[in-house]
């Protein structure tokens, strides 16, 4: 485990040395781009909606019937931007981009096109992983906002129509201007950069590990969200308790 | 037998390749043990050997692909690494061609000209379009990706990509593997007259006895992660060894 920690550790420190020839690469990067978008883009909306949804239903009656309405949209507000829509929307992102991104250079390692890169003397890194995990590190961050915008209509939608909660959409949203500040949303996008990365690192690590042909690209695209999934709940706990002071 | 190698004159000629106890380890399985050859500058030498017998894992040795558990392998007299490789051009045709299939052929074809920003892009589509030439590919190839080409086509592509390093040292991995015996005599052709045209030294690893046979210029008999043999076909064909007599006279008959 310690080993794979110590190559993960060393194929991000290549890449970041690699990171000045990432504008060499923007044909890369902006297809990586398509691609995320492309893939996630609906999904993470249909997702951050109900998320929102379940946080105004969930939390919404119980305020409702302490005589705090106007706070519903203070908890979907802060719970989207700090918490759910940078974890929920780094996990959409392993699962469907991670996975891909493993599975591809598992294939590429497999078939002998990275040999064939380095036989051609152009690194592996710089023209395969960079690309990827800068992508990857945009296209997150892009992604939460999305969320976090999504989530609260989400939030106002149930909270407006819900019978048991009952809480106009103006009251809603009075309610979050007042609660969420705009270090509270850097706080989640913050997050997302550090996830996305340790998504695109994971997941091209055990891409470029793969061994043993087609099973062996299975066993790194399951090694690779797993262990992304894992990843991003340490580091949202770790990064939680460091940017918790700067929130007082 | 197929004619000795030659110099050319003040071009890029081939480049000596010397392996000395060269030995590979993967954890207990010990799969080269002391291999000892020397290649000459412009040889088509060709390694053949049965399945399993370790010339794939000898050829990633000899590239640098993998580091060998102990001896060296020695390019123009200096040991094979990352640097050697730049330095002198050392070139590899994957089993598998391994080409990029996100790229086209072309794409491919001139990646390590692009890449590497050797040659402007209106240069690099004129060499592409030579190279394709050369290996005799058809027109309108450039722009296909390598899925929809045959396997056949895909080794030439590997071949005009690797040449378009101009070599020194090209080596092939089981390039008539997964062919029909047609396609397989016309790449085994296309090999010989690039060694004859580019003077570049030139390793094949196969277990194809009648492209080992067509083509070389030696042969080395590689079985049970030793060199058994070597010499020049006739000289192997000679040879009274058991495990090559068996390997050669290998048929359906009952």
């Amino acid at each position: 485990m310690f080993r794979e920690l110590g190559q993960m550790l060393m194929l991000l420190g290549n890449t970041l040395a690699g990171a000045p020839q990432v504008f060499r690469r923007r044909r890369a990067v902006a297809e990586q781009l398509y691609e995320i978008g492309n893939a996630s883009l609906f999904m993470a909306c249909l997702l951050s909606f109900f998320i929102g949804g379940v946080l105004a239903l969930q939390g919404g009656a119980v305020l409702v019937h302490r005589g705090l309405g106007a706070q519903v949209g203070g908890l979907v507000g802060l719970s989207m931007c700090k918490e759910l829509a940078p974890v929920m929307m780094a996990i959409l992102i392993a699962g469907r981009i991670g996975s891909a991104m493993a599975a591809e250079l598992g294939s590429m390692h497999v078939y002998q096109e990275v040999d064939a890169l380095r036989t051609l003397n152009i690194q592996p890194i710089p023209y395969l992983v960079l690309p990827r995990i800068f992508a990857i590190a945009i296209a997150l961050p892009a992604l939460v906002i999305f969320s976090i915008l999504v989530g609260w209509l989400g939030g106002a939608f149930v909270a407006s129509f819900n019978h048991d909660i009952a809480v106009p959409a103006t009251t809603f949203f009075a309610g979050l201007r007042e609660m969420v500040r705009t270090r509270d949303i850097l706080h989640g996008l913050l997050k997302s950069v550090v996830f996305a990365v340790a998504i695109g690192t994971v997941c091209c690590h055990h891409g470029l590990q793969t061994r043993g042909g087609p099973r062996g690209v299975g066993r790194s695209v399951t090694k690779g969200v797993t262990n992304s999934i894992v990843l991003i709940l340490l580091l949202d706990y770790i990064l939680t308790r460091i940017l918790l002071p700067f929130d007082a | 037998m197929n004619p000795e190698p030659t110099r050319t004159e003040g071009g890029a000629a081939g480049l000596p390749v010397s392996v000395r106890d060269l030995h590979k380890t993967f954890r207990d399985q010990e799969v080269l043990r002391g291999i000892q050859i020397d290649i000459r500058a412009g040889e088509l030498f060709v390694i053949m050997g049965p399945s399993g017998s370790g010339k794939s894992v000898f050829l990633r040795q000899l590239i640098g692909l993998e580091q060998p558990s102990s001896g060296q392998v020695l390019v123009d007299g200096q040991p094979v690494s990352d640097e050697a490789r730049e330095r002198f051009r050392i070139a590899m045709v994957f089993q598998s061609g391994g080409l990029l299939n996100s790229l086209t052929v072309a794409e491919n074809v001139g990646l390590f000209l692009s890449e590497h920003r050797l040659r402007k892009p209106d240069e690099i589509s004129r060499i592409v379009e030579e190279k394709l030439q050369l290996v005799q590919l058809p027109a309108g190839t450039a722009d296909k990706y390598p899925p929809e080409l045959s396997g056949g086509m895909r080794k030439r592509v590997a071949i005009a990509r690797a040449l378009t390093m101009d070599p020194q040292l090209i080596l092939f991995d089981e390039p008539t593997a997964e062919l029909d015996p047609l396609v397989a005599v016309a790449i085994g052709r296309e090999i010989l007259r690039l060694n004859r045209q580019t003077h570049a030294t030139t390793v094949v690893v196969t277990h194809d006895r009648d492209l080992a046979f067509g083509i070389a210029h030696r042969i080395a008999f590689l079985a049970e992660g030793r060199i058994q043999a070597i010499g020049t076909p006739t000289e192997i064909r000679a040879t009274p060894l058991p495990l090559l007599q068996q390997f050669l006279a290998a048929d359906f008959t009952p």
